[in-house]
């Protein structure tokens, strides 16, 4: 069984923390967990919401009906009880109108009677622990990793209030949580560069991506990681490839208009071969756009990006779990082709929290792909020498045995020093094009879900995945021949599978959060196979499960 | 390989170019130093001036036009052990590369930046450049250049600069001297070097640097900050050259302990355990 509940309220009425502790109480309870933040451009006012969706099966997305309600305020009640089940529940305070479906506890004032106003948000904590039939221990801990000693007896206080005020409605069977993670994108993201190693993280803060850099931050003198918060979107890059130059892993992270301004560096990293991992968390555009919001538009753009051509690769993320692996995987990739490699995640996946198995640290391996400096010893080091893979061997100034490292923007020979030579020039542009020759032979295929053989073949890329797998499921359970392809690795695009696929599919319907089929149209470029049908998506809002199967039981709007 | 720096005169510089002085005032001054080549490592965007790595026999990184200091920075602080000294132009340092230029003077990273101040644009053949003077006719500026210079010994003396110095190309000794000091000083340190552009700058020609520079004297107190400000704004009846303003504070290394006290951040051995330590956080 899973339940839908959401909680709302202006920023700053403290909807964030009452909804992060229920999402810790409800793993520590052993359920599953899929939370989605819906936030304003705002600090103050506003209306945001969060969705929590819960239970004791596998969750991988967001749902659109809801078994509750909290309402901080009335507006919340308005604006969501037509998402409200029949069944359902809005719990509020007593300025909330009586009727059937209505819960109204006196909370504020029993905040008020226990000495702070401003606990109430952990008496609706303890009434809704109450409705759902959860044990009231599981609060204790999850309440002392939120509040500081000075509160934390008010707040341990006001959940037990609220509890006890509280009827229980449905009963949650609770299970030992064990080895499980409660972990967004961008966490994995960020626990992903730190175990892959990285030592340099340069960026300019910009939403959504910032909480990648205030991950790694956190961890700075720990992990003994340098953060720096650039001046501008242009130095955050041009930094991170100077640190790769010097030797060690760099980073930088920023959403579709930062990374507009990263592009000429981009291109540099190319050049110049230098290993860059960058992350480009999408959000609307274009220009400022929905600062808060979701979209998937920046494909096509992050993979033509930069002028000129040169080898660099894209991973689009699709889960943490998967984040945290594909980017341990892009900083072995960089130092491999000594390229830029950029994962692509957006708002929806950056900022929803999700359970999920432990991650397997054993499987973090650090491919640096360094050479050795001693058999530089006594030989002639040339930075671009040509070689069949278009791969030459990388050394770090200053540990090269007096030998000297040379790199350069414009076009270079072996040495590095700039030439017009068009011979040299052909050479060096094969050289780099080269590699991701070689490349294409460790890519990874797109992941499948649903009925092998299946009649209906729906495409998607990144973010999507939750939704696609479960509206899979959810057709095939109705008796429908359904599968889903959902694309990692993009580019450069693995085609195998969807050349398979595709033999027997008759119908291809692509999926994707922007309003122009990018994934679609990167199909057609690289297998001559068009998708026969879009569901397209670009209010700024992610595509739950349910919007895809109503759209294709024949369903409009 | 050799163990003395050295720089080329087979260049891209017209014949008389002011950067030859320049180059050679560096090659001395790194040799004075008793650097080694690969422990140096020259930075230049694009410019004229910017392909001062191409012509030396240490590491270099050629960039993107006004993006010279942010990988220089980077990579000091990468390997605290590297000499990084960024050449580069007017126009890269303080036109496209103008917000780099004043943040990584609070930055404050331990690099020398010398700047070839030829008031002009030389590789695109001839416009003005932020230093250019007011009324300069170029190929661009045909009403005369209607902007006012900008000041980048003030500027960097506003933003909390440690080191401040201003030379000329055509006094090799003065530059190779400020140079020394420039490097040596831990923090970063700026250099503007006065220099012709025998093609595309009729004004500030050698003889104009030449008739209206004067060297700041041993009476000149270069830690008096207001001195400092006052030497900086001084052009049109004489422009001062030397140390304008020096202080002794902690550069960006030296604030962060695991960079201060440990080996070069490039060779610091990595944790993996460490970073599974973190799952807590998720847990």
């Amino acid at each position: 069984m899973k339940y839908n509940i959401l909680i709302g309220g202006s920023a700053g009425q403290g909807i964030e923390t009452s909804a992060s502790i229920l999402e810790w109480i409800f793993k520590a309870s052993g359920l599953e967990v899929f939370t989605t933040r819906d936030y304003m451009s705002r600090i103050r006012g506003g209306h945001n919401f969060i969705q929590i969706r819960f239970g004791d099966e596998k969750l991988t997305s967001h749902a659109i009906e809801l078994d509750g309600i909290i309402a901080v305020n009335n507006e919340t009640a308005e604006l969501h009880k037509e998402r409200l089940k029949e069944d359902g529940f809005i719990l509020g305070d007593t300025n909330l109108t009586p009727n059937s479906q209505n819960v109204i506890l006196e909370m504020t004032k029993t905040a008020k009677e226990i000495g702070n106003a401003r606990v109430s948000g952990s008496v609706a904590v303890g009434a809704v622990m109450k409705i759902f039939g959860l044990e009231l221990e599981k609060a204790q801990k999850v309440l002392q990793e939120f509040f500081n000693e000075k509160v934390l007896d008010v707040n341990v206080e006001a959940v037990s209030r609220g509890y006890h005020m509280a009827t229980t409605k449905y009963n949650l069977p609770t299970k030992e949580d064990k080895n499980r993670y409660l972990i967004n994108g961008n966490e994995g993201i960020a626990l992903g560069a730190l175990a892959a190693g990285v030592k340099f993280y340069s960026a300019y803060p910009m939403t959504p991506s910032t909480s990648i850099m205030n991950y790694i931050s956190a961890k700075m003198e720990e992990a003994k990681v340098v953060v720096e918060q650039a001046e501008d979107e242009i130095a955050g890059i041009n930094m991170a490839i100077g640190a790769s130059y010097a030797g060690v892993r760099a980073m930088t992270g920023t959403s579709g208009g930062g990374f507009c301004l990263k592009v000429e560096a981009l291109g540099l990293a190319g050049m110049i071969e230098a290993p860059l991992v960058v992350a480009n968390i999408q959000r609307p555009g274009p220009a400022t756009g929905f600062p808060t919001r979701t979209e998937q538009a920046d494909l096509k753009f992050i993979i033509n990006s930069s002028h000129g051509e040169f080898p660099k690769m894209v991973i689009a993320v699709r889960d943490p779990e998967d984040a945290f692996y594909q980017t341990v995987r892009a900083f072995n990739l960089a130092d491999k082709y000594q390229m830029p490699v950029i994962i692509l995640g957006d708002q929806y996946h950056a900022d929803s929290t999700t359970t999920m198995d432990a991650f397997d640290f054993d499987k973090v391996t650090i491919e640096r792909h360094l050479a050795d400096a001693d058999q530089y010893k006594d030989k002639e080091y040339k930075r671009y020498a040509l070689t069949p893979s278009g791969i030459s061997d990388r050394l770090i100034p200053g540990r090269t045995h007096g030998n000297v490292v040379l790199v350069d923007s414009d076009e270079h020979d072996e040495y590095g020093f700039i030439t017009e030579s068009a011979e040299v020039r052909v050479n060096m542009v094969n050289k780099r094009m080269n590699k991701l020759k070689v490349l294409e032979e460790e890519l990874l295929e797109p992941r499948f879900f649903g009925k092998e053989d299946c009649e209906v073949l729906l495409v998607g890329w990144g973010s999507t995945q939750g939704a696609l797998k479960e509206a899979v499921e959810t057709l095939n359970e109705k008796g429908g021949s359904f599968g889903a392809l959902v694309y990692g690795d993009i580019y450069p695009m693995p085609i195998k599978t969807f050349q398979k696929m595709a033999k027997t599919a008759k119908t291809i319907i692509n999926v994707e959060q922007n309003a122009t089929g990018q994934l679609g149209s990167l199909l057609v470029e690289n297998t001559g196979i068009r998708p026969h049908k879009n569901i397209l998506k670009y209010d700024g809002r992610q595509i739950s499960a349910g919007e895809i199967v109503h759209k294709l039981e024949g369903g409009e709007g | 390989m050799s163990q003395e720096i050295k720089c080329s005169n087979d260049t891209a510089w017209c014949p008389g170019c002011g950067n030859f002085g320049i180059i050679e005032s560096l090659r001395d001054a790194l040799n004075e130093l008793g650097k080694k080549p690969h422990e140096v490592l020259i930075v230049g965007g694009i410019g004229q001036a910017a392909k001062t790595p191409q012509y030396f026999n240490t590491n270099g990184f050629c960039g993107l036009h006004g993006r010279s200091l942010p990988p220089a920075i980077a990579a000091k602080i990468a390997n605290k052990d590297l000499t990084v000294v960024v050449n580069t132009g007017d126009g890269d340092s303080y036109g496209e590369g103008g917000n780099h230029f004043i943040h990584n003077v609070r930055r404050n990273v331990d690099i020398a930046h010398f700047v070839h101040d030829n008031q002009i644009y030389g590789l695109t053949k001839g416009q003005a450049s932020p230093t250019t003077a007011v009324g300069q006719v170029t190929t661009v500026q045909t009403m005369g250049n209607l902007n006012i210079p900008f000041s980048p010994l003030l500027i960097a003396l506003a933003s909390g600069a440690g080191f401040v110095a201003r030379s000329f190309s055509g006094d090799k000794e003065h530059l190779k001297e400020m140079m020394k000091e420039a490097i040596s000083y831990k923090g970063y340190a700026l250099v503007d070097i006065l220099q012709p552009c025998v093609t595309f700058n009729k004004v500030n020609t050698f003889m104009y640097y030449k008739k209206n520079t004067y060297k700041l004297d041993d009476s000149y107190d270069y830690t008096n900050k207001d001195l400092a400000v006052q030497k900086a704004m001084e052009w049109d009846n004489g422009i001062p050259v030397g140390i304008l303003y020096k202080r002794e504070m902690p550069d960006y290394i030296q604030k962060i302990d695991f960079l201060r006290d440990e080996e070069p951040l490039v060779d610091q051995k990595f944790d993996l355990d460490l970073i599974k330590s973190f799952a807590k956080d998720f847990s």
